[in-house]
């Protein structure tokens, strides 16, 4: 079976963002970017299912500004078998990407689809189940485990409390949580190898679908500041403020 | 406008974090709770007290014993028919959920909302919480889940709703099914209601040191137990004690932090507590930089010695 694998460039996750003075964004000019840390627990888990012979292939998808590319190209070098950019103008919302990869999933027909549990710009943690939705699938998010059973795949899922195990039937959406795996480096040759290998190139148009967003963002801001503490030189004088403050133990 | 809540629960009783939904979506018009279980009468009872509630829908099925999105959202989106908002909690069962009747719906949905500025217009967190976003939305029906952390309670006492039962074909069983769950014992309180939470960090070394030292000033306390990411992936302690970005939310009256470093994912997770409380050996760790109270030195000294003190 084929495994799809949708990938985000996005602000690196060591970056502090900086909220633009005008409170238009966050400013990405010179900011270093990276592959979406979940996304690159879901590439690895593909190349993991395709190593143990439950997949035969592994495309990775990207959608956003040309430079995403790079992203991509990054996932090639990890592994994947070859990719598909879809370049868009402009920001493209959890719901436009979500129907972009259902016709992209509808051309390759893959038997899994892994996405990342949420991207840590937008934090918005949509897209997996927007797909599966759209597509009418099963949907295994916040995966910590996947396993591929004949027509199946056995998911257990970090939820509030604990873990909780579903079956889905394939073709089915796994999101990653951290805890999945632990992703692989590029090495140098597979850096290079990559270069070679097939990247489609496509806009939304190509598959006939509207991205127009829905919503509009009025104001990007800092979040609120804390006032600055103070620090306390022993046990006894933290105490005595913990009191202040009504904790008594 | 009529909004349609998801009330979180395990069949036997209501989760907190619905009270806090009820209080979002109560902005925004009458407020309708759906009430999807199986043998969940209790829960509807309870449903229909809380303040503020018109109508308790209760949709009462083997198929919705386990909420799997496949089964609930068809139901959901029937619903919301004769709705104008789905309003759920940021849950694990929410975020799940929410996304596929959005959808469905063909809506954007407005995730982890912080407040509600008016009826098409919302704030919420981006990049860990760095900035905060105001967005407008232009779709017909809401989709929005709820950081429960933001919005105060609502009364779980004082409401009469009407029950109503809804009957609807569940569709969905052939695409997923539950297999099982492990849900992780606690007698401890709740760690996204506590109103103290005592977090340790990879400084604890050990899973062993992180119960002999971080749980005695918990119990001290009557206090629940978090973590950051590094202690969670040490092993040290199960990760739905994860506090920051990609764990658990928590907004206490009292949060203390030892031995973590506070890295923004962290600090996304805990930064809006009343009251920060940092005990750390670096004197340059960035956890300092929020903390209303710091104590610069060893926890395997301090954290002992204080909770003798209290």
């Amino acid at each position: 079976m084929k495994l799809l694998v949708p990938v985000k460039r996005v602000l690196d996750y060591n970056v502090k963002p900086r909220v633009k003075a005008d409170g238009s964004g966050v400013d990405l000019s010179n900011v270093k970017m990276s592959m979406n840390p979940f996304d690159e627990i879901a590439v690895e888990e593909a190349l993991r299912l395709r190593e143990a012979g439950a997949a035969s292939e592994v495309v990775v998808v990207s959608i956003g500004e040309a430079k995403a590319a790079e992203t991509l190209r990054t996932a090639l070098a990890m592994g994947a078998d070859r990719a598909v950019l879809i370049t868009a103008e402009g920001p493209v919302e959890p719901l436009g990407v979500a129907k972009l990869l259902a016709k992209v999933a509808q051309e390759e027909q893959p038997g899994l689809v892994i996405l990342g549990k949420q991207a840590i710009d937008d934090d918005n943690g949509q897209t997996g189940q927007m797909l599966a939705g759209l597509l009418g699938w099963g949907q295994g998010t916040f995966a910590s485990k996947v396993a591929i059973e004949g027509e199946h795949a056995v998911v257990t899922r970090e939820v509030d409390g604990g873990a909780e195990t579903v079956r889905l039937k394939l073709p089915a959406i796994v999101t990653t949580d951290l805890r999945l795996n632990e992703p692989r480096y590029a090495s140098l040759p597979n850096i290079m190898k990559a270069k070679s290998k097939p990247m489609a190139n496509k806009t939304p148009a190509d598959y006939g679908v509207d991205v127009t967003p829905r919503l509009t963002v009025t104001r990007v801001e800092e979040p609120g500041k804390r006032q600055a503490g103070v620090k306390v030189a022993d046990v006894d004088e933290l105490v005595a403020k913990l009191k202040a403050l009504g904790v008594t133990g | 406008m009529k909004t349609l809540v998801w009330a979180e629960h395990d069949n036997a009783a209501l989760k907190d974090a619905t009270l806090a939904t009820v209080t979002a979506a109560g902005k925004l018009g009458e407020v309708h709770l759906l009430v999807a279980g199986h043998d969940c009468d209790a829960v509807a009872q309870a449903a229909a007290k809380i303040a503020g509630v018109a109508t308790v829908h209760v949709a009462d099925d083997a198929a919705y014993e386990h909420p799997l999105p496949e089964s609930v959202a068809p139901l959901v989106v029937e619903l919301m028919a004769s709705h104008d908002a789905f309003v759920v909690p940021a849950t694990t069962t929410g975020r799940n959920l929410a996304p596929r009747v959005a959808a469905l719906l063909d809506v954007m949905q407005i995730s982890d909302i912080l407040s509600v500025e008016s009826a098409n217009s919302f704030t919420r967190p981006i990049y860990a919480g760095n900035a905060i976003a105001t967005v407008t939305t232009s779709d017909a029906k809401l989709v929005i889940t709820v950081r429960g952390t933001a919005f105060d309670k609502a009364a779980a006492e004082g409401g009469s709703a009407t029950i109503e039962s809804v009957s609807a074909a569940a569709q969905g069983q052939d695409q997923a099914s539950f297999v099982s769950s492990e849900i992780a014992a606690s007698e401890r309180p709740e760690l996204t209601s506590a109103k103290i939470i005592v977090s340790g960090g990879r400084a604890l070394q050990n899973g062993e040191n992180f119960a002999s030292i971080i749980e005695p000033l918990a119990d001290r306390l009557g206090a629940g137990v978090g973590a950051s990411r590094a202690a969670v992936d040490a092993g040290y302690v199960p990760n739905d004690y994860q506090v920051g970005q990609t764990g658990k939310i928590v907004a206490p009256e009292l949060y203390i932090a030892i031995g973590i470093s506070g890295a923004i994912q962290h600090l996304a997770g805990m930064k809006d507590s009343k009251v920060i409380v940092a005990i750390n050996k670096d004197e340059d760790a960035p956890i300092f930089q929020v903390a209303d109270i710091g104590l610069v030195g060893d926890l395997f000294n301090i954290v002992p010695e204080l909770t003798e003190k209290l």
